[in-house]
């Protein structure tokens, strides 16, 4: 069953030196129960996508067009009341960093129940409750003890799981998570992944994953989409993507991280691949494909006329001209 | 272990941090960040510090630069302490030791000049016979660290997060060190650009001849670039071994749930062995005997009794554990 459709999301920030084209034209669908992860280097617009999602963008200076249809509404076009009782309720958000979206002067248990409360109309009492049953759901050891401390009190683990609860707390349709691991140990990491495997499994919850991690995404998610410059380059079933990436960006991407088990080759270690040069800035409108500057097998037609999303095999689209030609072979 | 002498040793290093003072100044809390740590580093060769927060690795790297000062031990360059030394003979190791920090945001001053970031080292040791050598040395540099030579007339804002790192590296070699101490030094860039710094520290290696200490939580990367590694769990070295010993052979239990739970960028390897539970205990009270007893899924009353020490196993490879082989023989 299809819980989002994001059509032509456009994202353009106001600022003093002209607009930011944070977002340009990114489309996707996403069904209740599956995990799509979208993956890009620092200034993609995939956690701006993200917020355009929750509708956390200041109006002020953000800039949205297109269509997010969730649950039959386009989520652009709701009032800011009409989005809080989604917000928190249907849409639960996990972000990166635990300590800096928890408060630290409320105790965890406050924290859980204000959702409870402010959603579903608990009492006080059966909010807490609630808050310690779902402590033991995100694997947290002496619930009833720890629902009472404050998030200093917890490791950075623990802090990321109470996150998890209280994005779970109303029974979300859909859950975001933005970077969610980014900043945990990698034996923790491994922990909170399984425990968001375990909790989609138990609840049917859909997540977004935003991540720059290709490891992660191989782990949990069912679709990827890759961005680049606020574009979609390509999107694909995981096992698809990551056994036959058609953009040259997405292979790039692939063939640049380094893989664990480099020891057992024989000889000296390779030389990692290149992705040479930057991803260019987003105050200048791109003409022609964005990735064209870093690409080596770029024609002038690249450099002249974007390339748009195309479907390539099932459930598998790139944007590239060259897709077709010996490039993605 | 080669035949000569190694470039950096160090023995039975300790650093504790004091905390909380009572009514008379004395602390109450003792935090332990490295506790009997051994190890050398031969000139040439790269040496990674691996662990999860809070194991000592950055402090260990602060220490070896003399930023922060240590407990107890000694550390010795080229087999003389410099540990307790200070004034020009600080200095005079200041040069031959450097630092690559994590964030080139904030390593980085915003209101100086590329050029007077990197030609500063060459003032400050006295490197540079007059104003013409020190442009060369600087334009050498930026070819180094492939950066434009016209990067040295402008501020670190106007570059990327790679680009600063490459000053930031082009700094650490400006007055020649025979030892980089590299903390999370590629951590906080993006995955194409972090190849990029990875075969460019490589590169400078191959062509300089300099030792790294590698300090890092990315085990992929380290197992790419490194020698030798140094496994450390609570302030102590728990493993050493060069990277074969050490990603094809690893023996200490804590090691290989590191590993494993690396996430691989294969969806069709899910087989990822879970061996860990729980979070790393406080180093203000860490736990008796073995650090690593509260989560090892094989601990003894041994383990929970006394404190294993480094052996060696074979080979360069060293391990802090009871047990020769505690995963395979439980298995």
């Amino acid at each position: 069953m299809e819980l989002l459709n994001v059509q032509h999301l456009r994202t353009h920030f106001r600022s003093a030196e002209g607009a930011v084209r944070a977002v340009e034209d990114v489309s996707f669908r996403l069904e209740t129960g599956k995990t799509l992860a979208i993956v890009g280097e620092s200034g993609s617009g995939k956690s701006v996508t993200s917020l355009s999602i929750m509708g956390l963008l200041d109006k002020k200076t953000a800039r949205n067009s297109g269509s997010i249809t969730f649950g039959g509404r386009n989520l652009l076009t709701l009032s800011e009341r009409e989005m809080r009782k989604i917000r928190g309720n249907e849409i639960g958000m996990v972000f990166q960093e635990p300590m800096t979206s928890l408060n630290p002067v409320l105790s965890v248990g406050r924290q859980i129940g204000e959702t409870l409360r402010l959603h579903q109309g608990l009492s006080r009492q059966a909010a807490r409750t609630r808050a310690i049953d779902l402590l033991r759901l995100v694997d947290i050891p002496a619930p009833e003890r720890r629902i009472d401390e404050y998030p200093h009190q917890l490791s950075g683990g623990m802090r990321q799981r109470v996150m998890i609860a209280i994005a779970l707390a109303c029974e979300p349709k859909l859950l975001i998570a933005d970077e969610p691991t980014t900043a945990l140990d990698v034996t923790v990491q491994a922990q909170v992944l399984d425990l968001m495997r375990d909790l989609q499994k138990r609840t049917g919850t859909a997540i977004i994953l935003i991540t720059h991690d290709l490891g992660v995404v191989a782990d949990i998610a069912d679709r990827v989409i890759v961005m680049y410059a606020g574009r979609t380059v390509e999107e694909a079933a995981t096992a698809d993507l990551y056994a036959r990436p058609m953009h040259p960006y997405t292979k790039g991407l692939l063939a640049t991280i380094p893989r664990l088990g480099s020891s057992l080759l024989p000889g000296e270690p390779a030389r990692l691949e290149e992705i040479p040069g930057q991803v260019p800035s987003l105050r200048k409108p791109i003409h022609g494909c964005a990735f064209a500057g870093r690409c080596k097998f770029s024609v002038d037609l690249c450099r002249s006329k974007a390339p748009v999303l195309e479907r390539k095999s099932e459930g598998h689209s790139v944007a590239c001209h060259l897709a077709d030609n010996g490039v993605s072979a | 272990m080669t035949t000569c002498a190694p470039l950096l040793e160090l023995r039975n290093l300790q650093k504790h941090y004091f905390l909380r003072p009572n009514l008379l100044g004395k602390p109450t809390a003792t935090v332990h960040a490295l506790d009997d740590v051994n190890l050398t580093l031969s000139a040439g060769e790269t040496l990674s510090i691996v662990g999860e927060s809070g194991c000592g690795k950055s402090t260990l790297g602060k220490t070896v630069v003399r930023l922060h000062q240590p407990t107890d031990g000694q550390i010795l360059l080229d087999g003389r302490r410099v540990d307790q030394i200070g004034g020009a003979e600080l200095k005079a190791f200041r040069a031959r030791v450097q630092v690559v920090f994590q964030d080139p945001y904030s390593s980085l001053n915003p209101r100086i000049r590329v050029r007077d970031t990197l030609s500063e080292p060459l003032h400050n040791f006295g490197l540079a016979k007059d104003a013409a050598a020190v442009t060369q040395r600087v334009e050498e540099l930026l070819d180094m660290v492939g950066l434009p030579r016209d990067a040295a007339g402008r501020y670190p804002h106007e570059f990327s997060g790679g680009q600063r790192q490459r000053i930031a590296i082009a700094r650490a070699l400006s007055p020649r060190p025979d030892l980089i101490v590299c903390d999370e030094a590629v951590s906080a860039l993006d995955v194409s650009v972090k190849a990029q710094i990875v075969n460019l520290l490589g590169d400078i290696q191959k062509k300089t001849g300099l030792a790294m200490l590698f300090i890092s939580h990315d085990l992929a990367i380290v197992e790419h670039l490194t020698h030798r590694v140094a496994v450390m769990y609570l302030g102590r070295v728990v493993e050493v071994g060069n990277r074969r010993e050490i990603f094809g052979n690893a023996l200490h239990p804590y090691t290989r749930a590191l590993i494993s739970a690396v996430p691989q960028p294969d969806p069709m390897n899910k087989t990822r062995r879970k061996l860990l539970t729980g979070d790393v205990p406080s180093p203000i009270a860490p736990p008796p005997g073995c650090r690593f007893n509260t989560r090892c899924p094989f601990a003894t009353d041994l383990c929970r009794a006394e404190v294993p020490v480094l052996r060696a196993v074979g080979g360069t490879h060293q391990i802090a554990c009871h047990y020769d082989n505690l995963v395979e023989a439980a298995a």
